[in-house]
């Protein structure tokens, strides 16, 4: 891991989560906490509930109880814009893109909290509105170039390939400008030139922007590589948590995973 | 190479954003207004301002209106002819009820009645999508339609249940009424459809559009970004109705002089949605190509026949209009849903490359 990189105070605190679909448990008392600057991991089986807690961070699901400490701030619920309001930002595991909108366009929505002109300006296109397009505009390009998509610009994000598209989900996240981005299988189902790639694309955000990032990935040496710290999930339940080699070395965690199949 | 975009390579980013970023594109649009205004007005007949070019400036209004709602923010509406008799019925009342305010104002403010109609019928779809909101959207539709027909204040409590688009001037040139000539009133609803087309044009490419296209194509990847569902619905339901609201006032006061709510039937909400579908959902231009195309294809088949020495009864010219429409719109929502406007695109790169294969 890069010296210079700081990893400062608790941004995120997941404090005893419990939510349930029906019957179904999907996260049972789970707690822990992210720090600013850090990539944290999450791993489990399939079905863990990793994505949801990944809903769960972004009030996309309401838990039934327990509470998120978001920088300093409590809540038990909250509409997902608000969350976006308040820096969190995320990929999907299906990739949730705007199928119709161009690969710009899919990144300048990215923008939209940090654009104020109003309604009448915008229909005239006038003086401020002009320029407050342009500079979103500058900001998103330097997205393209890092994430080097530029070819693909004026694309509908529709008619790219599957790894591209992830590319374009990454950077509508990052254009937001994020305190806290969570990915979803940014990885998965890309081939090895394609994870790597991937790989230094969150690295580099995380190292030049001090994005903190939630992640999870089903590729082992990937989270053991990027992340710093991981957290464990199985069957809602929080199984360990620590460094990679603490939670590698976990008993409970090689017997959960004993006989499971890795990509 | 005809039609060039290759080689131009833009420098700044306000010219890769411009309107038209193609100068062809840009001498195209202009050729079209300066013929519009200036040469159109000198040959056509009143036939043809009456009967094809005006009714397709209101067309064209109200197809831009109910496109800014279903092509680009993904809501369906069945609404439309119902939001246009708010504009008709509204510019009427405002315009007898305060006779020396300008007829424009009249329009616009109208417009704004339209948009807060159209709020209100629009928050169904806070809750429910397809095929559910259209319903919805049509029991707006009949219940305006109710409503302007039995409240006889709408009216002005006249006995036939008619309105009338009063006299009114504009720069001491009599625009509205009977002693209107067809030339002014053309004018007039073309100034309109140019300076609202321009405005959308400008909504659509800028935050505003990119909001409604998010909901339209993933409304939970759009809240999560930070869009608040709740505006972007209703914003696109008020500027919508905003445009239908306009259509129908220029329906009245421009083109057809007087109406009942007949005018402004569940069949002009179809009418429209044909239009959209056919031009092209989420486009400008397929907003005028399909108002076109709706308008054209009865004055076509009029008037064919006697070209070649036939005659066509009627009826039978009726069916036939229904029969392409039907076999049109079944052909572009299964094959290409983003209509002429996506047709006219593709010529455009085929030409762009002519004349080479590939
Ligand atoms: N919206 C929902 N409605 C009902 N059940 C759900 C919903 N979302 C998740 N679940 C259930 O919650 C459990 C956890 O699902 P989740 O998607 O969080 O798992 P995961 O760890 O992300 O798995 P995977 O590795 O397959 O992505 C599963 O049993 C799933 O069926
Ligand atoms: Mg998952």
């Amino acid at each position: 891991m890069a010296g210079e990189r700081r990893i400062g105070e608790v941004i995120l605190a997941v404090d005893q989560i419990s939510l349930s679909f029906g019957g179904v448990r999907a996260l049972e008392n789970v707690s822990f906490d992210v720090r600013r600057g850090e990539i944290r991991a999450i791993i489990g089986p399939n079905g863990a509930g990793k994505s949801s807690m990944l809903n769960v961070i972004n009030g996309f699901y309401h838990p039934q109880e327990g509470r998120i400490t978001f920088k300093g701030q409590t809540r038990t619920q909250m509409r997902t814009h608000e969350a976006a309001e308040q820096g969190i930002a995320r990929t999907f595991q299906n990739i949730a893109l705007f199928k119709g909108m161009s690969t710009l366009d899919n990144l300048m929505t990215g923008r939209n909290l940090k654009m104020k002109v109003n309604f009448l300006l915008q229909a005239l296109h006038v003086g401020p509105a002009r320029r407050e397009e342009i500079a979103h505009r500058e900001f998103v390009e330097r997205i393209i170039d890092f994430l080097e998509i530029q070819a693909v610009r004026k694309v509908p994000v529709g008619r790219l390939p599957y790894g591209l598209q992830k590319r374009v989900e990454l950077g509508r996240a990052l254009a937001a400008e994020p305190d806290l981005l969570l990915l979803d299988e940014p990885m998965a189902g890309m081939n090895s030139e394609e994870k790597e790639d991937m790989c230094r694309f969150i690295l580099d955000v995380n190292e030049e922007f001090g994005t903190t990032i939630v992640l999870i990935e089903h590729d082992m040496g990937v989270v053991m590589d990027i992340s710093d710290r991981v957290v464990v999930l199985d069957y809602g339940r929080l199984l360990a948590d620590g460094s990679p080699d603490e939670v590698r070395r976990d008993q409970a965690v090689i017997d959960a995973y004993l006989g499971a199949v890795h990509d | 190479m005809l039609y060039r975009e290759a080689g131009l390579f833009k420098t700044t980013y306000t010219a890769d954003q411009a309107l038209f970023p193609i100068p062809l594109d840009r001498y195209f649009v202009l050729a079209v207004l300066a013929v519009a205004f200036l040469v159109v007005p000198l040959v056509a007949n009143e036939y043809w301002l009456q009967a094809v070019l005006i009714p397709f400036l209101v067309f064209s209004m109200a197809a831009l209106g109910l496109n800014l709602l279903t092509g680009y923010a993904g809501q369906i509406s069945l609404g439309t002819g119902g939001f246009m008799a708010v504009g008709a019925y509204m510019t009427y009342k405002i315009a007898t009820g305060f006779p020396d305010l300008p007829i424009v104002v009249a329009f616009l403010l109208s417009g704004l009645c339209a948009a807060a109609v159209g709020v209100l019928f629009g928050i169904p779809s806070l809750r429910i999508k397809g095929f559910y909101l259209a319903v919805a959207t049509l029991a707006a539709q009949f219940f305006l339609s109710w409503m302007f027909n039995k409240v006889p204040w709408f009216y002005n409590y006249s006995p036939s249940g008619t309105v009338t688009a009063p006299p009114r001037t504009l720069l001491g040139i009599t625009v509205t009424g009977p002693e209107a000539s067809a030339e002014v009133r053309y004018l007039l609803a073309l100034t309109l459809v140019a300076v609202l087309a321009l405005a959308a044009k400008n909504l659509v490419r800028g935050r505003v559009g990119r909001g409604w296209m998010a909901i339209r194509d993933m409304d939970i990847a759009a809240e999560i970004i930070g869009f608040r569902p709740y505006r972007t619905k209703l914003l696109a339901f008020a500027v919508s109705s905003f445009y239908c609201g306009v259509a129908g006032a220029m329906s009245l006061f421009l083109w057809l002089g007087s109406a009942e709510t007949e005018a402004f039937s569940i069949n002009v909400s179809f009418q429209v949605l044909f239009m959209v579908i056919i031009g092209g959902l989420g486009s400008i231009l397929g907003s005028f190509l399909g108002a076109a195309f709706i308008t054209l294809v009865p004055v076509f088949l009029t008037n064919a026949p006697q070209l070649v020495g036939l005659s066509m009864p009627v009826d039978l010219q009726k069916h036939i209009e229904l029969m392409i429409f039907g076999g049109l719109i079944v052909f572009f929502l299964i094959v290409e849903p983003h209509g002429l406007a996506r047709l006219w695109q593709i010529a455009k790169e085929k030409l762009r490359r002519w004349p080479f294969p590939y």
